[in-house]
């Protein structure tokens, strides 16, 4: 069996290792993220929801993940 | 009202109810990935049915608050937000030249900006040309509960501009909302005065009532100020 390689990305600041050719679409479904809810950028680009099934992570992107949370 | 400092969101949720605010403000900020448990603002505070105003507090210049509230256009389509630069960690006070930088900049992008900035009519005045659609003075700085420590500013500000005008930060309690209104405000933002009071749903009910009656107030037009007394009592009849 050809095994999987894996790529270091940096999420929400923190290092992660994913599998290879990983679309964003199936980062957040792993993460469980509601999509509605959040906005992502990836190397400090914002994201086009439509596209995160097309976009595929490559080594060493930044990706970010926000919401809203209590605030002043 | 502020949505930040409460023990959890549903103490937060009751007190905005109860205070009966139209507009809360929210932050950006990282998902937690690791703890996906923890609760939601948006399953207690129902964005349908109050209004959200993405606000860039903890920003300190113009490129991360630009980032901020382009993200929190994304995150639900909100073209109404609240512009925060800061200067200074420790007094908090409106860094307002990148403030007025990122003003036009938001205004060009079609962003509905509302400005956080201090009591200066003339830097009011060239954030409403920027394109600003409120504008939001501090009345002391944020968290203080100093109340307002300019009302001539204030003053002038409103008699200048027809612009919401909005006391932002500063306030302590609930006359402090009542003098804002008194000045001819269209509204207050509070946040500490209400989530750090040992009872915050009385605090926010105080709140609720202050505005008003500051606004009534401002609307009945109030009498002139006398040096000397002025009898309530007919002369006529004395015995």
């Amino acid at each position: 069996m050809k095994k999987i390689k894996k790529i270091e990305i940096k999420l929400n600041g923190k290092n992660k290792l994913i599998n290879e050719n990983y679309k964003i679409q199936t980062l957040l479904n792993d993460l469980n993220i509601p999509i509605k809810k959040v906005a992502i950028e990836l190397n400090q680009e914002i994201v086009d929801k439509k596209k995160l099934n097309k976009i595929k992570l490559k080594k060493n992107d930044k990706i970010e993940i926000v919401h809203f949370i209590g605030g002043g | 009202m502020g949505t930040g400092k409460y023990k959890n969101m549903k103490e937060c949720a009751k007190a905005i109810k109860l205070s009966g605010a139209d507009i809360v403000t929210v932050a950006v900020r990282r998902v937690n990935i690791t703890d996906k448990k923890k609760p939601l603002l948006m399953d207690y505070i129902d964005p349908k049915k109050i209004t959200y105003l993405p606000n860039t507090a903890g920003c300190f210049n113009s490129f991360e608050a630009l980032r901020t509230l382009r993200l929190a256009r994304e995150i639900g389509g909100w073209k109404l937000v609240k512009l925060e630069v800061l200067g200074d960690k420790k007094n908090l006070f409106p860094e307002m030249i990148e403030t007025l930088k990122s003003t036009e900049v938001l205004a060009k992008e079609g962003f509905k900006v509302m400005v956080y900035c201090n009591d200066d009519p003339l830097m009011a005045k060239r954030l409403e040309n920027s394109g600003a659609c409120a504008i939001m003075p501090l009345a002391a700085p944020i968290g203080s509960g100093l109340g307002i420590l300019n009302k001539v500013n204030i003053k002038i500000i409103r008699s200048q501009t027809k612009l919401p005008l909005i006391i932002d930060a500063g306030l302590g309690q609930a006359s402090d909302a009542t003098i804002a209104m008194e000045l001819g405000c269209d509204g207050v933002l509070v946040n500490t005065a209400i989530a750090k009071a040992k009872k915050p749903f009385d605090m926010a009910l105080a709140f609720k009532h202050a505005v008003i009656a500051g606004r009534q107030s401002y609307l009945s037009g109030r009498i002139e100020k006398n040096l000397m007394g002025n009898a309530s009592s007919p002369k006529k009849g004395i015995i």
